[in-house]
Protein backbone atom coordinates (compact mmCIF):
# COMPACT_ATOMS: atom_id res chain seq x y z
CA UNK A 1 0.00 0.00 0.00
CA UNK A 2 3.05 2.61 0.71
CA UNK A 3 4.77 1.36 -2.01
CA UNK A 4 1.48 2.00 -4.28
CA UNK A 5 1.36 5.58 -2.75
CA UNK A 6 4.99 6.35 -2.80
CA UNK A 7 4.61 5.26 -6.83
CA UNK A 8 1.55 7.39 -7.10
CA UNK A 9 3.19 10.48 -5.89
CA UNK A 10 6.61 10.13 -7.63
CA UNK A 11 4.38 10.09 -10.81
CA UNK A 12 2.63 13.12 -9.95
CA UNK A 13 5.81 14.84 -9.33
CA UNK A 14 7.79 13.85 -12.10
CA UNK A 15 4.73 14.94 -14.00
CA UNK A 16 4.08 18.10 -12.80
CA UNK A 17 8.01 18.52 -12.53
CA UNK A 18 7.84 17.09 -16.51
CA UNK A 19 4.97 20.02 -17.34
CA UNK A 20 6.41 22.93 -15.54
CA UNK A 21 10.52 22.38 -17.38
CA UNK A 22 8.38 22.35 -20.86
CA UNK A 23 6.91 25.34 -19.43
CA UNK A 24 9.97 26.85 -19.28
CA UNK A 25 11.49 25.35 -22.25
CA UNK A 26 8.91 27.09 -24.70
CA UNK A 27 9.37 30.03 -22.71
CA UNK A 28 12.84 30.36 -23.52
CA UNK A 29 12.05 29.21 -27.35
CA UNK A 30 9.46 31.90 -27.79
CA UNK A 31 12.16 34.57 -26.46
CA UNK A 32 14.74 33.27 -28.73
CA UNK A 33 12.20 33.22 -31.52
CA UNK A 34 13.29 37.07 -33.16
CA UNK A 35 17.31 35.82 -33.17
CA UNK A 36 16.29 33.46 -35.47
CA UNK A 37 15.68 36.14 -38.04
CA UNK A 38 18.94 37.63 -37.45
CA UNK A 39 20.25 33.97 -39.44
CA UNK A 40 17.45 33.48 -41.87
CA UNK A 41 19.91 30.35 -43.13
CA UNK A 42 19.36 28.40 -40.29
CA UNK A 43 15.52 28.47 -40.77
CA UNK A 44 15.73 27.66 -44.28
CA UNK A 45 17.51 24.88 -43.55
CA UNK A 46 14.52 23.47 -41.06
CA UNK A 47 12.02 24.64 -43.27
CA UNK A 48 13.80 22.08 -45.62
CA UNK A 49 14.14 19.30 -43.51
CA UNK A 50 10.46 19.74 -41.76
CA UNK A 51 8.38 21.01 -44.41
CA UNK A 52 9.54 20.28 -47.86
CA UNK A 53 10.65 16.54 -46.74
CA UNK A 54 7.35 16.18 -45.46
CA UNK A 55 5.64 17.58 -49.07
CA UNK A 56 5.44 14.17 -50.48
CA UNK A 57 3.75 12.73 -47.88
CA UNK A 58 1.48 15.08 -47.08
CA UNK A 59 -0.06 15.57 -51.00
CA UNK A 60 -0.38 11.78 -51.47
CA UNK A 61 -2.35 11.27 -48.36
CA UNK A 62 -4.53 14.23 -49.25
CA UNK A 63 -5.12 12.75 -52.45
CA UNK A 64 -6.05 9.12 -51.34
CA UNK A 65 -7.93 10.84 -48.66
CA UNK A 66 -9.99 13.06 -50.46
CA UNK A 67 -10.71 10.13 -53.61
CA UNK A 68 -11.67 7.94 -50.60
CA UNK A 69 -14.21 10.45 -49.14
CA UNK A 70 -15.58 10.71 -52.92
CA UNK A 71 -15.98 7.68 -53.41
CA UNK A 72 -17.69 6.56 -49.75
CA UNK A 73 -20.04 9.94 -50.36
CA UNK A 74 -20.81 8.98 -53.02
CA UNK A 75 -21.98 5.62 -52.26
CA UNK A 76 -24.26 7.16 -49.34
CA UNK A 77 -25.40 10.40 -51.15
CA UNK A 78 -26.71 8.32 -53.94
CA UNK A 79 -29.25 6.38 -51.67
CA UNK A 80 -30.82 9.58 -50.99
CA UNK A 81 -30.45 10.85 -55.22
CA UNK A 82 -28.02 13.92 -53.15
CA UNK A 83 -24.91 12.92 -54.92
CA UNK A 84 -24.82 16.53 -56.18
CA UNK A 85 -23.61 17.88 -52.73
CA UNK A 86 -20.85 15.81 -52.59
CA UNK A 87 -18.55 19.04 -53.30
CA UNK A 88 -19.65 20.31 -50.00
CA UNK A 89 -19.33 17.05 -48.09
CA UNK A 90 -15.89 16.21 -49.05
CA UNK A 91 -14.36 19.86 -48.73
CA UNK A 92 -16.09 20.04 -45.07
CA UNK A 93 -15.03 17.56 -43.87
CA UNK A 94 -11.52 18.26 -45.26
CA UNK A 95 -11.26 21.69 -44.28
CA UNK A 96 -12.88 21.85 -41.04
CA UNK A 97 -11.38 18.25 -39.53
CA UNK A 98 -9.49 16.02 -41.53
CA UNK A 99 -7.21 18.55 -43.27
CA UNK A 100 -5.59 19.86 -40.05
CA UNK A 101 -6.15 16.88 -38.12
CA UNK A 102 -4.30 13.52 -40.33
CA UNK A 103 -2.02 16.26 -41.67
CA UNK A 104 -0.71 17.05 -38.02
CA UNK A 105 -0.28 13.24 -37.14
CA UNK A 106 1.42 12.92 -40.70
CA UNK A 107 3.52 15.87 -39.82
CA UNK A 108 3.85 14.71 -36.07
CA UNK A 109 4.99 10.99 -37.13
CA UNK A 110 7.36 12.44 -40.23
CA UNK A 111 8.71 15.62 -38.72
CA UNK A 112 7.91 15.67 -34.98
CA UNK A 113 10.11 12.10 -34.77
CA UNK A 114 13.27 13.06 -36.50
CA UNK A 115 12.78 16.23 -34.48
CA UNK A 116 12.92 14.69 -31.29
CA UNK A 117 15.87 11.93 -32.50
CA UNK A 118 17.79 14.85 -34.03
CA UNK A 119 18.20 17.17 -30.90
CA UNK A 120 18.11 13.72 -28.18
CA UNK A 121 21.14 12.26 -29.97
CA UNK A 122 22.72 15.85 -30.02
CA UNK A 123 22.03 15.62 -26.41
CA UNK A 124 23.48 12.27 -26.07
CA UNK A 125 26.75 12.97 -27.90
CA UNK A 126 27.09 15.96 -25.67
CA UNK A 127 26.80 18.34 -28.89
CA UNK A 128 24.10 20.81 -26.75
CA UNK A 129 27.05 21.25 -24.02
CA UNK A 130 29.90 21.76 -26.45
CA UNK A 131 28.22 24.16 -27.86
CA UNK A 132 27.17 26.09 -24.18
CA UNK A 133 31.27 25.46 -23.71
CA UNK A 134 31.92 27.82 -26.53
CA UNK A 135 29.44 29.93 -25.62
CA UNK A 136 26.51 29.58 -27.99
CA UNK A 137 23.02 29.51 -26.59
CA UNK A 138 21.58 26.15 -28.24
CA UNK A 139 18.31 27.35 -27.73
CA UNK A 140 18.91 29.78 -30.03
CA UNK A 141 21.40 28.09 -32.58
CA UNK A 142 19.50 24.26 -32.80
CA UNK A 143 16.16 24.72 -30.77
CA UNK A 144 14.66 28.09 -32.32
CA UNK A 145 15.02 27.54 -35.72
CA UNK A 146 13.42 24.11 -35.97
CA UNK A 147 10.31 25.27 -33.60
CA UNK A 148 9.90 28.40 -36.08
CA UNK A 149 9.76 25.69 -39.27
CA UNK A 150 7.70 23.39 -37.61
CA UNK A 151 5.04 26.04 -37.01
CA UNK A 152 5.26 28.30 -40.34
CA UNK A 153 5.18 24.57 -42.36
CA UNK A 154 2.20 22.98 -40.45
CA UNK A 155 -0.57 25.44 -41.97
CA UNK A 156 1.13 25.36 -45.20
CA UNK A 157 1.10 21.72 -45.22
CA UNK A 158 -2.61 21.53 -44.11
CA UNK A 159 -3.90 24.20 -46.76
CA UNK A 160 -1.71 21.49 -49.38
CA UNK A 161 -3.66 18.48 -47.60
CA UNK A 162 -7.47 19.99 -48.08
CA UNK A 163 -6.64 21.51 -51.11
CA UNK A 164 -5.23 18.24 -52.89
CA UNK A 165 -7.92 16.03 -51.42
CA UNK A 166 -10.22 18.75 -52.99
CA UNK A 167 -9.38 17.81 -56.20
CA UNK A 168 -8.64 14.27 -55.42
CA UNK A 169 -12.29 14.04 -54.30
CA UNK A 170 -13.22 15.96 -57.56
CA UNK A 171 -10.84 13.24 -59.92
CA UNK A 172 -13.30 10.34 -58.30
CA UNK A 173 -16.37 12.09 -58.12
CA UNK A 174 -16.57 13.73 -61.20
CA UNK A 175 -13.88 12.27 -63.35
CA UNK A 176 -15.52 8.64 -62.47
CA UNK A 177 -18.35 9.23 -60.83
CA UNK A 178 -20.06 10.99 -63.04
CA UNK A 179 -21.29 14.13 -60.44
CA UNK A 180 -21.91 16.95 -62.60
CA UNK A 181 -18.96 19.18 -62.50
CA UNK A 182 -20.52 22.51 -61.66
CA UNK A 183 -22.66 21.18 -59.07
CA UNK A 184 -19.58 20.24 -57.07
CA UNK A 185 -17.85 23.20 -57.08
CA UNK A 186 -20.87 25.30 -56.84
CA UNK A 187 -22.66 23.48 -53.93
CA UNK A 188 -19.20 23.26 -52.04
CA UNK A 189 -18.99 27.28 -52.41
CA UNK A 190 -22.44 28.00 -51.02
CA UNK A 191 -22.13 25.97 -48.32
CA UNK A 192 -18.50 26.83 -46.98
CA UNK A 193 -17.65 30.04 -45.22
CA UNK A 194 -14.39 31.47 -45.61
CA UNK A 195 -14.29 32.96 -42.37
CA UNK A 196 -16.29 30.09 -40.76
CA UNK A 197 -14.04 27.28 -42.33
CA UNK A 198 -11.58 28.23 -44.18
CA UNK A 199 -9.88 30.72 -41.30
CA UNK A 200 -10.81 27.91 -38.39
CA UNK A 201 -9.11 25.18 -39.83
CA UNK A 202 -6.14 27.36 -40.44
CA UNK A 203 -6.38 28.06 -36.82
CA UNK A 204 -6.38 24.53 -36.00
CA UNK A 205 -3.30 23.74 -37.92
CA UNK A 206 -1.43 26.79 -36.62
CA UNK A 207 -2.51 25.48 -32.96
CA UNK A 208 -0.95 21.88 -33.97
CA UNK A 209 2.07 23.19 -35.65
CA UNK A 210 2.61 24.74 -32.32
CA UNK A 211 1.90 22.01 -30.11
CA UNK A 212 3.48 19.50 -32.11
CA UNK A 213 6.60 21.50 -32.19
CA UNK A 214 7.22 22.38 -28.98
CA UNK A 215 6.33 18.85 -27.70
CA UNK A 216 8.96 17.31 -30.05
CA UNK A 217 11.48 19.49 -29.29
CA UNK A 218 11.07 19.45 -25.40
CA UNK A 219 11.08 15.60 -25.98
CA UNK A 220 14.62 15.34 -27.66
CA UNK A 221 15.50 18.43 -25.17
CA UNK A 222 14.57 16.40 -22.01
CA UNK A 223 15.61 13.22 -23.39
CA UNK A 224 17.55 10.29 -21.13
CA UNK A 225 21.11 10.89 -23.09
CA UNK A 226 21.30 7.07 -23.80
CA UNK A 227 20.19 5.17 -27.06
CA UNK A 228 17.47 4.02 -24.96
CA UNK A 229 16.33 7.37 -23.96
CA UNK A 230 16.82 8.85 -27.50
CA UNK A 231 14.19 5.74 -29.12
CA UNK A 232 12.25 6.26 -25.59
CA UNK A 233 11.72 10.27 -26.13
CA UNK A 234 11.36 9.27 -29.60
CA UNK A 235 8.01 7.39 -29.46
CA UNK A 236 6.67 9.32 -26.50
CA UNK A 237 6.91 12.50 -29.45
CA UNK A 238 4.31 10.76 -31.62
CA UNK A 239 2.29 9.37 -28.67
CA UNK A 240 1.50 12.61 -26.82
CA UNK A 241 1.54 14.49 -30.25
CA UNK A 242 -1.76 12.27 -31.49
CA UNK A 243 -3.44 12.50 -27.76
CA UNK A 244 -2.55 16.18 -28.02
CA UNK A 245 -3.69 17.00 -31.47
CA UNK A 246 -6.67 14.55 -31.27
CA UNK A 247 -7.84 16.35 -27.74
CA UNK A 248 -7.02 19.97 -28.68
CA UNK A 249 -9.31 19.49 -31.71
CA UNK A 250 -12.07 18.21 -29.95
CA UNK A 251 -12.24 21.66 -28.01
CA UNK A 252 -10.97 23.51 -30.96
CA UNK A 253 -14.27 22.07 -32.43
CA UNK A 254 -16.37 22.84 -29.73
CA UNK A 255 -15.95 26.46 -29.37
CA UNK A 256 -15.72 26.92 -33.20
CA UNK A 257 -18.21 25.18 -34.89
CA UNK A 258 -20.88 25.25 -31.26
CA UNK A 259 -23.27 27.13 -31.90
CA UNK A 260 -24.65 25.52 -35.27
CA UNK B 1 27.64 25.78 -51.91
CA UNK B 2 25.46 23.82 -54.59
CA UNK B 3 23.27 22.60 -52.40
CA UNK B 4 22.31 25.39 -50.25
CA UNK B 5 20.92 26.81 -53.79
CA UNK B 6 18.61 24.00 -54.42
CA UNK B 7 17.53 23.63 -51.14
CA UNK B 8 16.09 27.72 -51.40
CA UNK B 9 14.80 27.22 -54.37
CA UNK B 10 13.13 24.14 -52.76
CA UNK B 11 11.55 25.92 -50.23
CA UNK B 12 10.49 28.41 -51.83
CA UNK B 13 8.89 26.19 -53.82
CA UNK B 14 7.31 25.02 -50.80
CA UNK B 15 5.67 27.87 -49.79
CA UNK B 16 4.75 28.76 -53.42
CA UNK B 17 3.09 25.96 -52.95
CA UNK B 18 1.33 26.39 -49.36
CA UNK B 19 0.02 30.21 -50.76
CA UNK B 20 -1.00 28.53 -53.76
CA UNK B 21 -3.05 26.42 -51.76
CA UNK B 22 -4.23 29.08 -49.37
CA UNK B 23 -5.65 30.78 -52.15
CA UNK B 24 -7.06 27.85 -53.92
CA UNK B 25 -8.89 27.12 -50.70
CA UNK B 26 -10.08 30.77 -49.90
CA UNK B 27 -11.36 31.51 -53.80
CA UNK B 28 -12.39 28.25 -55.31
CA UNK B 29 -13.23 26.24 -51.85
CA UNK B 30 -15.22 29.06 -49.80
CA UNK B 31 -17.75 32.29 -51.03
CA UNK B 32 -14.91 34.56 -50.61
CA UNK B 33 -14.92 35.33 -54.38
CA UNK B 34 -18.95 35.87 -54.18
CA UNK B 35 -19.43 38.24 -51.23
CA UNK B 36 -15.82 39.87 -50.57
CA UNK B 37 -15.46 43.72 -50.42
CA UNK B 38 -18.92 44.66 -51.83
CA UNK B 39 -20.40 47.02 -50.38
CA UNK B 40 -24.20 45.92 -48.88
CA UNK B 41 -27.36 47.37 -47.56
CA UNK B 42 -29.79 46.04 -44.95
CA UNK B 43 -33.15 45.48 -45.42
CA UNK B 44 -35.69 43.99 -42.56
CA UNK B 45 -38.90 41.70 -43.48
CA UNK B 46 -41.35 40.18 -40.91
CA UNK B 47 -42.52 36.70 -41.80
CA UNK B 48 -45.40 35.01 -39.83
CA UNK B 49 -43.12 31.93 -39.97
CA UNK B 50 -40.03 31.94 -41.14
CA UNK B 51 -39.28 28.28 -41.35
CA UNK B 52 -36.28 26.21 -41.70
CA UNK B 53 -34.75 30.02 -42.59
CA UNK B 54 -30.82 30.35 -41.32
CA UNK B 55 -28.34 32.97 -41.38
CA UNK B 56 -26.27 33.19 -44.53
CA UNK B 57 -29.62 31.46 -46.32
CA UNK B 58 -29.05 33.43 -49.57
CA UNK B 59 -31.27 36.07 -50.45
CA UNK B 60 -32.39 35.70 -54.67
CA UNK B 61 -34.40 37.84 -57.36
CA UNK B 62 -35.26 36.26 -60.30
CA UNK B 63 -33.40 33.20 -59.16
CA UNK B 64 -29.94 35.48 -58.79
CA UNK B 65 -28.57 35.48 -55.44
CA UNK B 66 -27.97 39.09 -54.74
CA UNK B 67 -27.46 38.99 -50.80
CA UNK B 68 -28.05 37.07 -47.95
CA UNK B 69 -29.57 36.57 -44.20
CA UNK B 70 -27.81 38.55 -41.96
CA UNK B 71 -29.70 38.04 -38.60
CA UNK B 72 -33.14 36.33 -37.64
CA UNK B 73 -34.89 37.67 -34.36
CA UNK B 74 -38.58 37.56 -32.84
CA UNK B 75 -40.54 40.78 -32.35
CA UNK B 76 -41.69 40.38 -28.77
CA UNK B 77 -44.69 42.32 -29.36
CA UNK B 78 -46.83 40.53 -32.48
CA UNK B 79 -44.54 37.14 -32.35
CA UNK B 80 -43.50 37.74 -36.15
CA UNK B 81 -39.84 36.57 -37.09
CA UNK B 82 -37.44 39.34 -38.38
CA UNK B 83 -35.28 38.49 -40.54
CA UNK B 84 -32.80 41.44 -41.99
CA UNK B 85 -30.97 40.50 -45.34
CA UNK B 86 -27.73 41.96 -46.52
CA UNK B 87 -28.44 42.96 -50.38
CA UNK B 88 -25.58 44.25 -52.70
CA UNK B 89 -25.43 47.84 -53.46
CA UNK B 90 -25.41 47.54 -56.92
CA UNK B 91 -28.88 45.77 -57.16
CA UNK B 92 -31.68 48.74 -56.37
CA UNK B 93 -34.96 47.70 -55.29
CA UNK B 94 -38.32 48.81 -55.55
CA UNK B 95 -39.73 49.79 -51.98
CA UNK B 96 -43.10 47.89 -52.91
CA UNK B 97 -41.24 44.51 -53.36
CA UNK B 98 -42.84 41.51 -52.00
CA UNK B 99 -40.59 37.68 -50.36
CA UNK B 100 -41.30 34.93 -50.01
CA UNK B 101 -39.54 32.32 -48.52
CA UNK B 102 -39.14 29.36 -50.72
CA UNK B 103 -37.14 25.91 -50.34
CA UNK B 104 -34.95 24.46 -53.10
CA UNK B 105 -35.86 21.42 -54.38
CA UNK B 106 -37.88 19.52 -52.22
CA UNK B 107 -35.86 18.86 -49.42
CA UNK B 108 -33.00 21.65 -50.00
CA UNK B 109 -32.29 24.68 -48.19
CA UNK B 110 -34.75 27.35 -47.63
CA UNK B 111 -34.01 30.90 -49.46
CA UNK B 112 -35.89 34.13 -49.74
CA UNK B 113 -36.87 35.27 -52.80
CA UNK B 114 -37.36 38.59 -53.76
CA UNK B 115 -40.46 39.86 -55.90
CA UNK B 116 -39.59 43.18 -57.20
CA UNK B 117 -43.17 45.85 -57.46
CA UNK B 118 -43.54 48.29 -60.16
CA UNK B 119 -43.03 51.12 -57.64
CA UNK B 120 -40.27 54.18 -59.14
CA UNK B 121 -38.45 54.72 -55.15
CA UNK B 122 -35.89 52.57 -54.22
CA UNK B 123 -35.27 50.77 -50.65
CA UNK B 124 -33.01 52.37 -48.90
CA UNK B 125 -30.63 51.19 -46.12
CA UNK B 126 -32.70 49.82 -43.24
CA UNK B 127 -36.09 49.54 -45.35
CA UNK B 128 -38.74 47.18 -44.74
CA UNK B 129 -40.27 44.93 -47.10
CA UNK B 130 -44.22 45.35 -45.91
CA UNK B 131 -45.59 42.34 -48.68
CA UNK B 132 -44.46 38.60 -47.18
CA UNK B 133 -44.99 35.29 -47.61
CA UNK B 134 -43.90 32.49 -45.01
CA UNK B 135 -42.48 29.36 -45.20
CA UNK B 136 -44.26 26.56 -46.23
CA UNK B 137 -44.18 23.76 -43.29
CA UNK B 138 -44.59 20.24 -45.36
CA UNK B 139 -46.50 18.58 -42.10
CA UNK B 140 -48.64 21.80 -42.30
CA UNK B 141 -49.96 21.25 -45.95
CA UNK B 142 -49.69 17.24 -45.62
CA UNK B 143 -52.74 18.45 -42.91
CA UNK B 144 -54.60 20.56 -44.94
CA UNK B 145 -54.73 17.92 -47.90
CA UNK B 146 -55.42 15.24 -45.86
CA UNK B 147 -58.22 17.13 -43.54
CA UNK B 148 -59.58 18.09 -47.18
CA UNK B 149 -59.88 14.74 -48.14
CA UNK B 150 -61.62 13.75 -45.08
CA UNK B 151 -64.13 16.52 -45.75
CA UNK B 152 -65.04 16.17 -49.59
CA UNK B 153 -65.58 12.28 -48.56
Amino acid sequence: MTHFLQRLGHTTLSSFAKLGRGSFFLIQILSACLSVFLRPKLLIKQLYSVGVLSFLIITISGLFVGMVLGLQGFYILSDFGAEETLGIMVAASLVRELGPVVSALLFAGRAGSALTAEIGLMKATEQLSGMEMMAIDPIKRIIAPRFLAGFISMPLLSALFSSIGVLGGHMIGVGVLGVDDGSYWAQMQAGLDFQDDIINGIIKSIVFGFAISWISLFEGYDTIPTSEGVSRATTRTVVNSAFTILGLDFILTALMFGDI
Amino acid sequence: MQNTKTQDTLVGLFVACGIAALFFMAMQISNLSAFSNNKTYTITANFENSGGLKVKSPVSVAGVRIGRVSNISINKDSYESVVEMLIEAQYNLPDDTSASIFTAGLLGEQYISLEPGGSEDFMQQGGMIDITQSAIVLEEVIGQFLFDKAAEE
